[in-house]
């Protein structure tokens, strides 16, 4: 088993093996709370904190967890930390618990969760796992709010609109009305919009990882010529 | 017996796990428990103040809640009513009630009436309705609802208390009709049974302090 460096597992969990983009995992609530920035930055952070919990409980237990009946213990793990998250979202955030719904109890089976659990933490050290959990689940919010901000921008012509369910009052007036008198734009906010959004999402950052790669081969070509001359 | 044992000692392992899990569950939930109950009055008192104004009544109204069986309402839920009086004289009636004909599932309402029959308000608590169609029933996105404010049973007449389109009184929205009929029915019936069992309904003592957690609607938006 290799052991990644930590900028190898932050570049990864960001960009380079994103949960969102790349592995196109947590599909469900990925597509159904990006309404708004808000409700996608809530779930976001509920799943890093998921994420960051369940990898270094997994890992830490890791040599004491029979092969055989790892991943119940990780679906446990996973549960339980889900619903604590839940009743002290409920107890602290009550209002933005309440927009979220079902979806916060859903983290559990929001796969990237179990799919880190079983691919990384259950095989490397707990601080590794640690940060592969805060990568992972700040690269899906990134996504999240991304997609979020599209949408409400789309949707609303607004920006973190209902910012105070999350951080309190002193939010209630962070709201953006970016394009005044608009109508909204119905698709935009509807799952239609939701799909059509991630696709321009992946289809984005496959263009940038492309023009990179070119950028790269081009420098590579213009280096490589010089020698060849010389050995003419 | 050694496979056995294996199989046992793995068992046994997973058990403890599952003490473990639970016990840190069952920890947050007691120590949580006070603040959810509380968040969750906090916002019923939020949605009634709404339609009664936190001045025109002196009573503890989110507990002086009457649970009655929904058959007079022509529903299967039952239906709570928060009754608000000042100085133990009856002020209105708020019914959690449900239209459950809506365009996409059922509409949660809360539905005020005061001692004297007109509507003091109507919300729609949760619903899932389609955006921009039949949406417009929630007061973040139109004020349609403000349109029930001071109606009774007289006024319009009984007959009347329908959307426009079924030869009403009541605007429907372009697009949806469904869900404003749902709608104005819902409230139409409270109204109805409002008039027939007013006495009864302001009378009635409220129940043990035990099952208040009853008395909230239920407001779960969204669905998977």
């Amino acid at each position: 088993m290799n052991h990644p460096s930590y900028a190898q597992i932050t570049r990864e969990g960001l960009w380079s093996n994103n949960p969102a983009l790349v592995q196109i995992l947590g599909m469900c609530p990925m597509l159904a709370v990006t309404s708004s920035v808000v409700n996608g930055l809530g779930l976001g952070l509920a799943t890093t904190l998921t994420l960051v919990l369940s990898n270094g409980i997994v890992s830490s237990i890791r040599h004491i967890v029979r092969p055989e009946v790892r991943i119940p213990v990780f679906v446990l793990v996973i549960a339980s930390v889900v619903t604590v998250i839940q009743l002290v979202m409920d107890a602290y955030f009550h209002e933005l618990y309440k927009v979220l719904g079902i979806f916060v109890p859903l983290i559990v089976t929001n796969c990237v969760i179990i799919g880190r659990a079983e691919a990384f933490a259950s095989k490397q050290r707990a601080d590794r796992a640690l940060l592969d959990g805060l990568a992972m689940g700040l690269g899906f919010t990134l996504v999240l709010i991304t997609l979020g901000a599209m949408r409400e921008l789309a949707g609303h012509g607004t920006l973190f609109a209902q910012a105070d369910l999350m951080l309190g009052p002193m939010a209630s007036d962070w709201k953006l009305t970016l394009l005044p008198h608009y109508r909204g734009f119905l698709v935009a906010v509807l799952p239609p919009g939701a799909f059509l959004g991630l696709g321009l999402l992946i289809a984005l950052k496959n263009l940038i990882d492309r023009r990179q790669e070119q950028r790269r081969a081009a420098r590579h070509r213009q280096a490589a010529p010089a020698p060849a001359t010389a050995a003419s | 017996m050694n496979a056995a044992r294996s199989i046992l000692v793995t068992g046994i392992f997973l058990f403890l796990f599952a003490v473990v899990g639970a016990g840190m569950v069952a920890f947050t939930y007691d120590s949580t428990r006070d603040r959810i109950a509380e968040n969750e009055r906090q916002a019923l008192l939020r949605s009634l103040h709404a339609i009664i104004p936190e001045h025109d009544y002196d009573n503890d109204l989110a507990r002086d809640v009457l649970v009655l069986p929904g058959t007079g309402f022509g529903i299967r839920q039952p239906v709570q009513v928060y009754r608000a009086r000042h100085g133990g004289k009856p002020v209105a009636a708020i019914f959690a009630t449900v239209a459950p004909d809506g365009y996409n599932g059922s509409i949660h309402l809360l539905v005020g009436i005061r001692a004297d029959g007109r509507i003091a308000g109507v919300r729609a608590v949760s619903h899932q309705e389609t955006p921009g169609l039949g949406d417009n029933i929630d007061i973040r996105k139109s004020p349609w609802v403000l349109e029930f404010n001071g109606k009774s049973l007289g006024h319009p007449p009984l007959e009347r208390w329908k959307v426009k389109k079924d030869g009403g009184v009541f605007d429907q929205f372009t697009g949806a009709t469904i869900t404003p009929r749902a709608v104005v029915k819902a409230v139409r019936r409270a109204l109805v049974y409002f008039k027939e069992h007013r006495q009864a309904i302001f009378s009635a003592p409220p129940p043990a302090p035990a099952a208040g957690r009853a008395g909230r609607p239920s407001a779960t938006g969204g669905s998977p």
